[in-house]
C-alpha cells in the first residue's frame, strides 16, 4: 500500500506514542522544530532500535543502519523527512 | 474473590518447565504462548491480568515458559524456534489444551499442536525481532566504543552463540529467526491491535507498563472465541 506524505507523518506520530509511550497530546503538539533526541527522555539509543524496526514494518521500507546519523533524531521534522525520503 | 494462580510444570526434553495456570477446573483450556525474548517480559503482566479475567468468565488458561526463558533452568543458547514449537506441543498435550492463543513472536512457535483452533494477536515476523535485537547490540557496542556490524554478527552466529540484547542465541535460533513467519495452522483467528483489540503495544515499550482495559478486551475476546469453536 503506497503512503502519501501526510500518512507518513501520521505514522511517525503513532510510532512515538506506541513505541516510546510518549503521551498522545505531547506527540500531537510536535512540529518540525520540536527536538527529539536529548529532549525526550523516552528516546534513548536502545529505544531507537525498536523504533527503526517498527518504522520499517509500518512504512514497508528498509533502513540501512549506515544511513543513520545523529541528525536523524534531532527533531520531529528531520525524522519525518527521513521517512518520507525512504518511502519515496 | 479474584481467581488465584496455580504454579505447575510440564515435562520437556528431560526438564520441568514452569506453567502459570488460572481456572484449571474449567472445561475450556487455552494455552497462551507469550511473545519472545524481551517482549515477553514487557507483556507478561498484561497477559496474566487477561488470564485472570478469563478465569472470572469461566474459561481456563495456562501460560507456558518456553525452555530457556523466564524461570526455566535450561540454557537459552541450546534452544531454537523448533525446540520451542515442540515444547508448546508437549505442554498442549500434558495440560489438555483445547485452544491456543499467541501474541507477537509467539505466533512463530504456536503450531506445536497445529490441529487446535488458534488465535493470534499482532503476530510478528522473526526477521523483525532479530533486527531489533541486532540494532540493540550494535547501539550498546557503539556506546562502549566498539564498532559492530550486522553482517559481522550474522557471520559469527553461524559458528557459535552470540549475545543479542541480553539473550545468548545459538546458531539454529539465529538462522531460524532470520526467515521465520507465523506458521500455517488448521483454524486461525487473527486479531489486529487497534482494530479488533483496543490497547497499546506494550511489548515495544522500554518501560514495562500494564493496560487493564487491554487485558479485559483480550479476556472478553478469548472467552467468546473459545466458546465458538473447538473444545
Amino acid at each position: 500500500m503506497p503512503f502519501v506524505p501526510d500518512s507518513v507523518e501520521t505514522t511517525i506520530r503513532e510510532l512515538l506514542v506506541d513505541v516510546l509511550g510518549v503521551a498522545p497530546a505531547t506527540v500531537a503538539a510536535m512540529t518540525d522544530d520540536t527536538p527529539l533526541f536529548g529532549a525526550l527522555p523516552e528516546l534513548d539509543s536502545m529505544a531507537v532500535a525498536g523504533l527503526l524496526t517498527e518504522m520499517e514494518d509500518r512504512l514497508d521500507i528498509m533502513i540501512d543502519d549506515d544511513d543513520i546519523d545523529g541528525e536523524l533524531f534531532e527533531s520531529f521534522g528531520s525524522l519525518v523527512a527521513f521517512a518520507k525520503a525512504k518511502v519515496g | 474473590m479474584s481467581p488465584r494462580p496455580e504454579y505447575r510444570t510440564y515435562q520437556f526434553a528431560g526438564h520441568e518447565e514452569h506453567v502459570l495456570c488460572f481456572g484449571a477446573e474449567a472445561s475450556r483450556q487455552i494455552l497462551i504462548v507469550p511473545p519472545l525474548f524481551d517482549e515477553m517480559n514487557r507483556s507478561r503482566r498484561m497477559l496474566v491480568q487477561a488470564m485472570r479475567g478469563l478465569a472470572e468468565r469461566g474459561t481456563g488458561s495456562f501460560l507456558v515458559d518456553l525452555p530457556g526463558c523466564n524461570e526455566s533452568l535450561t540454557s537459552l543458547e541450546k534452544q531454537s524456534l523448533s525446540t520451542w514449537r515442540e515444547a508448546v506441543g508437549a505442554a498442549a498435550t500434558q495440560f489438555g489444551a483445547t485452544h491456543i492463543a499467541s501474541l507477537r513472536g509467539g505466533a512463530l512457535v504456536d503450531n506445536g499442536a497445529a490441529n487446535l483452533p488458534h488465535w493470534r494477536l499482532a503476530p510478528a515476523k522473526g526477521s523483525s525481532l532479530l533486527k531489533t535485537m541486532i540494532r540493540t547490540r550494535i547501539a550498546g557496542d557503539k556506546e562502549a566504543g566498539k564498532a559492530t556490524s550486522e553482517a559481522g554478527l550474522m557471520e559469527a552466529a553461524k559458528a557459535a552463540p552470540i549475545e543479542l540484547a541480553g539473550n545468548m542465541l545459538g546458531p539454529a535460533m539465529v538462522a531460524e529467526l532470520a526467515s521465520a513467519e507465523p506458521a500455517e495452522v488448521a483454524q486461525l483467528t487473527l486479531r489486529a491491535l487497534g482494530q479488533d483489540i483496543a490497547g497499546s503495544t506494550l511489548w515495544l515499550r522500554a518501560e514495562p507498563q500494564d493496560d487493564p482495559a487491554m487485558s479485559d478486551a483480550i479476556a472478553t475476546d478469548l472467552h467468546e472465541w473459545s466458546a465458538s469453536c473447538g473444545g
